[in-house]
Formats: structure tokens, C-alpha cells, sequence
């Protein structure tokens, strides 16, 4: 339903009761005028029988009189109840921020020397930062192209039926737990990846990052390629829906004057969704960032290394998760910071995202 | 509606109309080559091949020939598109594959040790290193199952339910049905986008911090997890439910109102019966994506190997952290087996319940998915 509901009604056909201007759709068709038409005098109706909604208004207005304060008292409490869960999420997301500086409080009182590595929090928490940072970016260089092709494929490509079919199992890709992937990369992918980390090693041994090749493969890089296929479907869906959303009629002009498909995808689609693309690939880049079960399976961690093909590394979530279970006083608190500092890197990096995605149309990832 | 799907028809699926003449060339050789391709992939398999080498070294050929083919045939405009198309139908196999293969590893691993009734229905306590010895050497049956754990994922995820619902629901009306334009409807749209990006993790150590300052440093129990849980779960319910409620008629509304009934009668015996088939869907989806959580869980609930039924009283087990604790953990290190069947069965019902909730959230939307139009 997920894939359905995405692309089933960008044009909104019908606006909510509230909304004062008339239906907004630039590309206004002639359904949209019959509902524009039968607006006008309705819109009357509910102005005057939403009257207890906007007091002010209401007073005045003379309606009928049987049930009125009872309705009025409905209508406030329901009204209060929508208004205060909506409120309330705001304060979800200040109190994650609230409760997870009041924990983490400890450290940054803390002498340099209390905290693990000797050297201070942010020399402790500088390397799981790079770590984290390198095994989402390379998730997102090995995830985006990939992602952009099915988005083309199912958006511009495959027959209709198909579509729904390869809309599921992406769906299905993006259900699976993380715990799952990670038991997989462990068992599946790791020593599948040893023979290439071999052959990296000896054919491009010479570069810092494949120096030496692990035997068993649970190293960054396996982690990396895990981290790619779970953020495949965020990327996906939100470049599908903006490769949905190219105006037909460009697109027909563009086969109109002899393009070929591909050549269409290119001029019409492609410019068109490419502000989608990127902030749809920063969005799994925000996914990669905060992935905890996978890399903490996978990844026999440990310092800080540029060698991606070999055991070491660790990234912040999966840092908390193996550590979390025995941590205790200025271990728990260092944790918690930690966990902070990825609060706020997932924050901005999803705050940017959804800046790009939003500027072109109104979805999410969530549905 | 109807001019709508016919926006949405492509112009080429539009029977009698030839559109594009340089298309004229044919699909056949495209057709051929591809099966070529796959007879090429499965006799190197036979041959003795690396199935991975064997796949991508027939893939990279196939894609090579199209290009050459076609270029010689048509030319190059022709070739770039036809090589596109080749590439576009490669990526959607990069996608199946790994899921193929987990999918494929998870039963054959899992399957035969999770229909077992015994490891339905018995929990982890007093299961210790030496009788997962025994059962490697001596042969004896599997001891401990992961009954504890489906109870602990049931109270836990209901319970994140039933927080994230109301929740959802009503933010939801709040941002069709009163403020659809506003700026605070505009902040808590972007707002709840935004979160739907907090780490699961976060979730956790947020629930942990919580509950450290309420009721003491390191209470671990299956109410926290449920807080962490509906963290991420709020935001998935706000945003399909608002989806859904959009796309309710606004003329049921306004004949509703024009009849006198008030605003949140119209909300509950109008509005929300017609866009129940999608919210149960949404509702769904959100539950399936977060029975499988295990960071925030690990972190906010603990772990215990007994059966624990309060969710108000100590930790719990989920599938997910059972799953995660016995495959990185084994509970006789020199003898992982029997854990790791332990392991693998937990991931076989978490897959397959994910897999139930998918579908059946598919059904709902589709078989009780009322008639929005005349």
C-alpha cells in the first residue's frame, strides 16, 4: 500500500475544508474547475456550521439552537486534543535533546583523564565520528546509483503490474530488521567478500585504505555494502515519487520532437528530479548514519584505521550498543554523549534532506 | 479521477500511437541477447564457475552487445538508449538479489527449528552452556526457545501502539482537518519528517534518559522500550494517516456540516470511517516497522532469559534482542550451533511476521478501501 499511496493522489484533488484559496493546482484540469465550481457556495455552508470551531464568528451567527454548547464543548476538546498531540511531538523532540544532555551532563565536567582513551570526550569520540562518517558515505556512494535505476526502472520502464510487484519488494527490502542484515552480512556476505578484499589488497595494496585483507571479511567495507542495500528503498521511493512527478507534458514534448526514451529521461526527467535525487540520497545518508544492529554485527571493531578491508573501525551507534549493557557511571554518561553528538549530525543531515525534498513537492519517507 | 489516471498514462502506453520513429527498432535483439545472457550465466555456473563471477561477468557481456548491436543496427542514439534500458534492468537485479539471498538464508537456517513447538513455547531460564554441549555431541534435543520473547515483543509493540496511535491520529486530523496551511502545521509536517530520521538508537538512549531522571538511574522495563519504540513509530502513523485523511471528499465533509453536525462528530462518524481502510493500513506498516527494533530495545529494556509478562516490572525480551544476544553471544562459545539455530529461528518469525503485516496492510488498503468518488 505503501507504493500505491505514494503515487495515488499528488494532485490533490479535493482541499480540506480550511484551506481559504481555492484548489491550488497549477496545472488546473477540468475536474478541478468542476470542483472549484461546486466550492463557491458550499464553501458558505461550512464557514457558518464550522462556526463553533472559530467562536468569534460563531457568536454572532444565529444557528440552530438545540445542541449548542454541548457541541461547542465536543468541538473544544476534540480541537484541544488534536492541537496538543501535535504539540506534544514538538516536545518529543526537544526532550530527546533535554534528556540526553541532562544524562550526558557528567562528561563535560569530567577531567580529560576520567574519560575512556585518557585524552578527553572529544578525542573519544572524534574516531567513532570518522568511522560512522566513512561507512555512510560509502553506503551512500554504493546506494544511490543503484537506487536511481530501479527508481527509472519502476517509474519509466517496467509495465504497470510490474511496478506494483517491484514496489513490494522494495518495500520488503526496506521491512526487513536490522538484525536480520546484520546476521546475513555476518554469515553470507562477509565470506563472500574475502576473495575481493584479497584481490584489493594485491592489486591496490599500494592505497592506504586496502592495505591489508582480512580473513574473515567482517570488516568496514562489508559493513558499507549492508548499509547500501538498507538504504536502498528510502532512496528509492523518494526518487520514484519525484520521477512520477515530471510534467507530462514535458516529457511527451520531448518524444514528440524524436527523442528516444533514454534521451527523454535525460532533458525532461532527469533535470526535473534532480533536486529530489539528492536530498532522497542524503535521507539515506541520514538512515546510514543512525543503522546500530548491522555494523555492530558485522564489523569486528576496533581503532581507528584508513584500512576499510580489514577488521578495526567502529561507528557511534554500534560503539552504544555493545557497550551500553555494561556501561555504568562515566562510561554510561561518555555513551549517552556519544549518542548525542549522533542526535545532532542525524538532525542536521536529515533537516537538509528534507529542506532539498520538500522545496519540490510535499512527501516523505514514511509512508 | 478519471482525467487523473489519464494524466497518468503514459503517452506510449496509448494504443495506435507511434510515437517515436527511431523506437521503431525493434525489442527482439534486446529480448535475445538477455536470454543468451542468462544461458551464458548458468552454463559457466555449470562449469565451474563462481556463481557471482559467472552473473556479473554474463551480465557486463550482455550489456556490452546490446550496445554494440544495437549501434551497428541503429546508431548510437538508439544504442545509448537501448544500453540504458540494459543498465536500468541491471539495478533492479542488484536489488532482488540480496534480498533473495537473505530471505533464502533466514528459512533454510531458521525455518525447520521455528516451527518446533517446544522452542515456541519455552523461554531461555536455566539454559545454559553445557546442555548446548550436550546437544552437539551427544545429539540431544534443543533445549530453550524463545517463548519469553514473543510475549515480550507482543506486550512491548502493543503497547508502543497503543501510545503512537492516538498520537498520530490526532496530529494528523490537527494538520488536515484544522490547520492544513498554518505555520504551525507547516513546522510540525517538517518537524515529523525530520523525525522520522532519529537514529533508532537515540530512541533508546532518549527512553533510557527518560526514565533515568523519572524513576531512578538504570530502571529498565518493557514501558520504556514502548516509549522508545513509539518515538519512531509516531512520525510513520502521522504521516500515512494525514495522507489518508487528504484524500477523504471534501463533500462528505461539507454535507455533513451543512446538515448542523458539529466539527469533531463530523471528524469521528465521517471523516475517519471513510479513511479507516488506509489508517488501518498505515497503522500496520508503522507496527511492522518497528516489531523488528533492536537497538532501541537493547539499550531501554535490557534483557532477561525468563518469562517476564509486566511491562511495568524489569526487563523484557524481544525477538530482535534475543536474535542479537545469541548470535553475537553464543551461550557456549566453544559450541555457537545451537545458538545460532536459536538465532536464526527468532529472525525466521521476525521476517515472517513482517511479512504477514506487509501483506495484510496491502489487503486492507485494497479490499476495504472505500469509493472516494461518485
Amino acid at each position: 500500500m505503501a507504493a500505491d499511496s505514494l503515487g495515488g493522489h499528488r494532485g490533490r484533488p479535493y482541499p480540506s475544508p480550511s484551506i481559504t484559496e481555492g484548489p491550488m493546482s497549477t496545472d488546473s484540469t477540468s475536474a478541478d474547475a468542476v470542483t472549484l465550481g461546486s466550492e463557491g457556495p458550499l464553501r458558505g455552508a461550512t464557514t457558518q456550521a464550522g462556526g463553533p470551531a472559530e467562536p468569534p464568528s460563531g457568536e454572532s451567527r444565529a444557528t440552530v439552537s438545540g445542541g449548542r454548547a454541548r457541541r461547542r464543548l465536543g468541538d473544544t476538546i476534540f480541537k484541544g486534543l488534536s492541537i496538543s498531540s501535535a504539540l506534544l511531538i514538538l516536545v518529543i523532540l526537544a526532550g530527546v535533546a533535554i534528556f540526553l544532555i541532562n544524562r550526558a551532563w557528567p562528561v563535560f565536567g569530567a577531567a580529560p583523564e576520567e574519560i575512556s582513551g585518557g585524552q578527553g570526550f572529544f578525542s573519544y569520540v572524534w574516531p567513532l565520528v570518522v568511522g560512522t562518517v566513512i561507512a555512510s558515505v560509502i553506503a551512500m556512494v554504493l546506494a544511490a546509483p543503484v537506487a536511481v535505476g530501479i527508481a527509472l526502472f519502476i517509474s519509466h520502464y517496467s509495465p504497470k503490474r510490474l511496478s506494483a510487484a517491484l514496489g513490494f519488494v522494495i518495500d520488503l527490502l526496506a521491512a526487513v530488521p536490522s538484525v536480520i542484515y546484520g546476521m546475513w552480512g555476518w554469515t553470507v556476505l562477509a565470506p563472500l567478500m574475502v576473495p575481493s578484499f584479497v584481490w584489493l589488497s594485491e592489486n591496490l595494496g599500494f592505497l592506504p585504505f586496502f592495505e591489508t585483507a582480512s580473513r574473515t571479511g567482517r570488516t568496514l567495507l562489508t559493513a558499507s555494502i549492508v548499509l547500501a542495500v538498507m538504504i536502498l528503498p528510502i532512496i528509492t521511493s523518494v526518487s520514484r515519487e519525484v520521477f512520477l512527478q515530471t510534467p507530462r507534458l514535458q516529457e511527451e514534448a520531448a518524444l514528440a520532437l524524436g527523442a528516444t526514451k533514454w534521451e527523454m529521461i535525460r532533458t525532461v526527467v532527469w533535470p526535473f528530479g534532480k533536486p529530489g535525487v539528492i536530498g532522497g540520497t542524503m535521507l539515506g545518508l541520514g538512515r546510514a548514519l543512525g543503522e546500530t544492529m548491522a555494523v555492530a554485527i558485522i564489523l569486528s571493531v576496533g581503532g581507528f584505521s584508513w584500512n576499510i578491508i580489514n577488521a578495526g573501525n567502529s561507528t557511534i551507534p554500534s560503539e552504544i550498543a555493545l557497550n551500553f549493557p555494561e556501561a555504568s557511571g562515566i562510561r554510561l554518561a561518555e555513551l549517552v554523549a556519544a549518542g548525542l553528538v549522533l542526535f545532532v549530525i542525524t538532525f542536521v543531515v536529515n533537516v537538509v534532506a528534507r529542506y532539498i525534498v520538500n522545496r519540490r513537492a510535499e512527501f516523505s519517507g514514511a509512508n | 479521477m478519471s482525467t487523473q489516471a489519464l494524466r497518468r498514462r503514459r503517452l506510449d502506453d496509448i494504443e495506435g500511437v507511434e510515437l517515436n520513429p527511431v523506437r521503431a527498432s525493434s525489442n527482439r535483439a534486446f529480448q535475445v541477447l538477455a536470454a543468451l545472457a542468462v544461458i551464458a550465466a548458468a552454463v559457466l555456473r555449470l562449469a565451474g564457475v563462481n556463481l557471482a563471477l559467472a552473473a556479473v561477468g554474463s551480465y557486463l557481456a550482455f550489456v556490452v552487445l546490446v550496445h554494440l548491436v544495437y549501434r551497428v543496427r541503429n546508431g548510437g542514439r538508439v544504442a545509448a538508449d537501448k544500453t540504458a534500458k540494459a543498465v536500468l534492468y541491471g539495478t533492479f537485479i542488484v536489488a532482488i538479489v540480496p534480498l533473495v539471498s537473505l530471505l533464502g538464508t533466514v528459512i533454510a537456517s531458521g525455518g525447520a527449528t521455528a516451527v518446533n513447538p517446544d522452542y515456541l513455547l519455552t523461554s531461555m531460564r536455566g539454559v545454559t552452556g553445557v546442555h548446548d554441549r550436550a546437544t552437539v555431541e551427544e545429539g540431544a534435543p534443543l533445549i530453550g526457545g524463545a517463548y519469553h520473547a514473543i510475549i515480550g515483543t507482543l506486550i512491548i509493540t502493543g503497547l508502543a501502539a497503543l501510545i503512537s496511535v492516538p498520537i498520530g491520529l490526532f496530529t494528523a486530523v490537527f494538520l488536515v482537518e484544522y490547520r492544513s496551511k498554518g505555520r504551525l502545521a507547516t513546522a510540525i509536517r517538517f518537524l515529523v519528517d525530520v523525525m522520522t530520521g532519529i537514529p533508532s538508537i537515540v530512541a533508546g538512549l532518549f527512553a533510557f534518559a527518560l526514565w533515568a531522571v523519572l524513576f531512578g538511574v538504570g530502571t529498565k522495563n518493557g514501558f520504556s522500550g514502548a516509549v522508545a519504540l513509539s518515538v519512531l513509530m509516531i512520525p510513520t502513523v502521522v504521516r500515512s494517516a494525514e495522507e489518508m485523511l487528504r484524500i477523504v471528499p471534501n463533500e462528505l465533509r461539507e454535507a455533513a456540516l451543512a446538515l448542523g453536525v458539529p466539527k469533531w462528530r463530523t471528524i469521528v462518524r465521517v471523516v475517519l470511517p471513510t479513511a479507516a481502510s488506509g489508517l488501518a493500513a498505515g497503522v500496520t506498516l508503522a507496527i511492522a516497522r518497528v516489531v523488528g527494533e533492536t537497538a532501541p530495545l537493547l539499550v531501554a529494556v535490557g534483557v532477561t532469559q525468563g518469562i517476564n509478562v509486566n511491562p511495568g516490572d524489569g526487563p523484557m525480551n524481544t525477538l530482535a534482542v534475543y536474535a542479537y544476544n545469541l548470535f553475537k553471544y553464543p551461550r557456549n562459545p566453544g559450541y555457537p550451533d545451537p545458538s545460532l539455530d536459536r538465532a536464526w529461528a527468532a529472525a525466521f518469525l521476525l521476517i515472517l511476521v513482517v511479512v504477514l503485516l506487509n501483506l495484510s496492510a496491502r489487503l486492507i488498503a485494497r479490499f476495504f478501501a472505500p469509493k472516494t468518488t461518485g
